[in-house]
């Protein structure tokens, strides 16, 4: 090949600029997100389900009941431990969780997750407007 | 083949980058729209569908135009216009195109579009809409492209394109017909619903369709060497004349079914649009000049004086396609909605935001339509040397 | 030639094979781990109220000016954060005023009394019994309920395209042609606001009904307005509409509304 020069060059300018955001940031990762509890969170000490469970399927149980409350109309969720709750995401959720701010969106800031669920459902019940 | 788009004189790029300019301010002007919504627009409660959907509907009809050339050639034998049916479906696929976008532009929430195949919905007019656009598409992609690399090659195209041919041919009358089921449907509606608005749509496309395929033939003429022939150009003069001669014809039949009969819910939308209702009177200027428009265009193309004047043929293809898309684009989507269902009048104009964003499609399909024929006419050229 | 083929596809049959492994195993893992754990339970609240299909029927003799509209307008605006916008184009009505020729166009007879001329008459979503807009929607965001029969609006699927408004002969339907939330007088918490570019509409107060309460216009009407099961032959409604003479909005178009008016 005669353009090896440029070729190989070429190649390892792409790596260099491909691997930014590797080499550029080594040793100064973003820490996981801290949240915090609010006081009714803590008092609560359990959520709808198991921190394990809300850690990885809050996305799905939200979608879950939508459907049931919006298609079909049921509101009350009762959990495997027993406990009733009225589905609803303004109103459940947020009414322990009222920390936005300190609470959803620490994780949502950090993995660049943006849900447009806040563009009808009220994020601060408990405030006063 | 694609190779033969980016290959131009200073004209053809010229003309391109002016589209792109187009094409960027109607791009900047939907941003805006996405940001705002579709606020921005002079749509309101009343007439929830304008302009957009206007030149969605007229287009529909262009891309089934298209068929004009095929029919002939593929089922009856019309060898003549074998060397322009690549020219039909490649316009078939620039309007499904600009089509398409259309609607995306007047979505409320685009980025959803994908539920109506995850939540398909068969009693919906709108989903069988969706699936035969993008099989109308994806049809005359596969068929144009292959018959003209065939060409290209000197072998003759593949068998299996032969069923695909001959399905694209009712095809081509099936999504002009689900698109205006979209209206003639509805039960509140009284403007729309008529059995022969299916027809009307059919016919004005056989118009509009091959009449600007007639405009692009003669310009191809004069900007290459590859000339579409003067027999297939009055062929398809022939076939705009009957077509807009039955496209007026059936609106003369609505007029006599509206006002003979007196019954207020018919007659109050073609009062509106041609005599104003209530005080208001925005399109009555438009429409009579959309009725002068097609009957000069009846005029000059059914005179074979006149038709066989490609000059004066040329003033005819545009007098009338400008006629039928005022009345099959905003006349028909503005008489419907207006009066309203509680019969009141409030009057739809476009805003200028929406019409740049609607000028940044059609500049879009232009820019594909114009890559898309320099490509078959650069195929043709190729032959000939 | 041939080997090379044969090799493409032995590599296509091993990268399927790797790429399918994983989910398959970790499907199979997460139904060992939730066996034991009892499923959770959705039903419906306790003081849900249930109908085969909910009807409203409307007294207008029993109102006599737009002072007798008002509070229901603004009952069903406030709980439901419909905004206020100023222009016209734009505006959104759930439940609204209207004059006689309005509200039934080519019903409303000549040489009325001046009661009936003036007398307010509203209009809302009539909830119809073989909707139009149900049909017309490309993806079921508004469908009808089959447990109680209320034609209702999913706000998440919604497209935005507008053709529930272009099929609704009642005009019942309004767009959000921009963000509401910036003309919402006073926000309610209990119920979430609509985005931009959605279509919204009179929802029988679904979620009243779901936890025992009539809707918020019938409450407040101090007894303009009922509320029941239409095939519910002791209902209050049906009662009504046995012993008055009703009409409907557009009556012959098919579409059967669940309104009924006392004229």
């Amino acid at each position: 090949m005669k353009d090896k020069k440029f070729i190989i060059s070429g190649v390892i300018i792409f790596l260099i600029i491909a691997a930014f955001p590797f080499w550029y940031n080594r040793g100064k990762a973003a820490p996981a997100p801290e949240l915090e509890l609010t006081p009714t969170a803590k008092a609560a000490k359990e959520c709808v389900r198991s921190t394990e469970y809300m850690k990885a399927e809050h996305m799905k149980l939200l979608d879950v009941w939508r459907d049931s409350v919006v298609r079909r109309g049921d509101r009350t969720y009762v959990s495997p431990s027993g406990k009733e709750y009225n589905m609803s995401l303004s109103n459940t959720c947020l009414d322990c969780h009222s920390n936005k701010a300190e609470f959803c969106d620490r994780c949502h800031n950090y993995a660049s997750v943006r849900p447009y669920c806040w563009d009808c459902h009220i994020d601060n019940p408990k405030e006063n407007s | 083949m694609l190779e033969l788009a980016i290959k131009g004189g200073k004209k053809y790029y010229g003309w391109m980058t002016f589209l792109l300019l187009i094409v960027g301010v109607g791009f900047l002007h939907y941003l805006w729209q996405l940001d705002f919504g579709l606020g921005i627009t002079g749509l309101s409660r009343d007439t929830s569908w304008g302009f957009y959907i206007a030149n969605f509907t007229f287009l529909v009809g262009v891309a089934a135009g298209g068929v004009m050339v095929v029919l002939p050639h593929y089922l009856h034998d019309y060898k003549a216009f074998g060397r322009v049916t690549i020219l039909g479906e490649f316009l078939a696929i620039a309007s499904v195109i600009m089509c398409i976008t259309f609607i995306l532009v007047d979505l409320g929430q685009p980025m959803r579009i994908f539920n109506v195949f995850i939540y398909f919905s068969p009693r919906s007019v709108l989903f069988w809409d969706t699936l035969v656009l993008n099989g109308y598409l994806f049809l005359n992609i596969i068929i144009g492209w292959n018959v003209l690399e065939a060409e290209r090659n000197q072998v003759h195209y593949q068998p299996w394109l032969k069923p695909l041919i001959y399905l694209s041919i009712p095809w081509a009358v099936s999504i002009h017909t689900v698109t205006a089921y979209l209206y003639c449907g509805l039960p509140g509606r009284g403007f729309w619903m008529t059995a022969i608005l299916a027809p009307r749509f059919l016919a004005s496309a056989f118009a509009a369709g091959p009449a600007l395929l007639i405009l692009c033939c003669l310009i191809i003429r004069r900007v290459s060497s590859f000339d579409p022939g003067r027999e297939q150009i009055q062929a398809l003069a022939k076939i705009v004349a009957y077509a807009i001669c039955i496209n007026v014809f059936f609106f003369l039949c609505e007029v006599f079914v509206a006002f003979y009969s007196q019954i207020p819910e018919h007659m109050d939308h073609i009062k509106y649009l041609f005599i104003g209702l209530h005080g208001h009177g925005a399109y009555v200027p438009w429409m009579w000049t959309s009725m002068a428009l097609m009957l000069l265009g009846i005029i000059l193309t059914v005179n074979p004086i006149t038709r066989q004047n490609e000059g004066v043929l040329a003033v005819a293809c545009v007098v009338i396609f400008l006629g039928t898309w005022i009345d099959k684009g905003l006349g028909m989507i503005a008489g419907g909605f207006t009066p309203t269902p509680l019969h009141e009048v409030n009057e739809y104009i476009p805003s200028v935001p929406e019409i740049l964003i609607a000028l940044g499609v059609w500049a879009m399909g232009l820019l594909i339509l114009t890559a898309l024929f320099k490509i078959a006419v650069g195929v043709k050229e190729e032959l000939h040397e | 030639m041939d080997s090379c083929r044969r090799r493409v596809l032995q590599l296509l049959g091993l990268s399927s094979l790797a790429l399918t492994a994983t989910p398959v195993l970790n499907a199979f893992a997460k139904e060992a781990e939730h066996a034991e754990e009892p499923k959770p339970v959705i039903k419906p609240n306790k003081k849900a109220l249930t109908a085969k299909q909910w009807a409203m029927v409307i007294d207008t003799r029993k109102f006599e000016s737009v002072d007798d509209v008002e509070p229901l307008v603004e009952a069903c605006d406030t709980i439901h954060n419909v905004p206020h916008l100023n222009n016209k184009n734009h505006e959104i009505k759930w439940i609204w005023e209207t004059h006689y020729h309005n509200a039934f166009p080519g019903k409303a007879g000549r040489f009325l009394s001046e009661e009936v001329e003036h007398r307010p008459f509203i209009v809302l979503c009539n909830h119809c019994e073989n909707p139009p807009c149900v049909r017309a929607c490309p993806t079921k965001a508004t469908w009808k309920r089959e447990s109680d029969g209320i034609v209702l609006m999913d706000f998440h699927r919604c497209i935005g395209c507008r053709f529930c408004m272009a099929a609704c002969p009642f005009g019942a339907r309004s767009f959000n042609y921009r963000d509401p939330r910036p003309f919402i007088k006073e926000t309610n918490k209990k119920f979430p606001t609509r985005m931009k570019g959605v279509v919204e509409k009179c929802n029988f107060c679904a979620e009243r009904l779901a936890v025992g309460q009539p809707p918020a216009c019938v409450e407040v009407s101090e007894g303009k307005l009922a509320f029941g099961d239409l095939y519910d032959p002791e209902s209050e409604v049906r009662e009504l509409i046995r012993t008055h003479y009703t009409i409907r909005r557009k009556q012959v178009l098919g579409t059967e509304p669940s309104v009924y008016y006392i004229v």
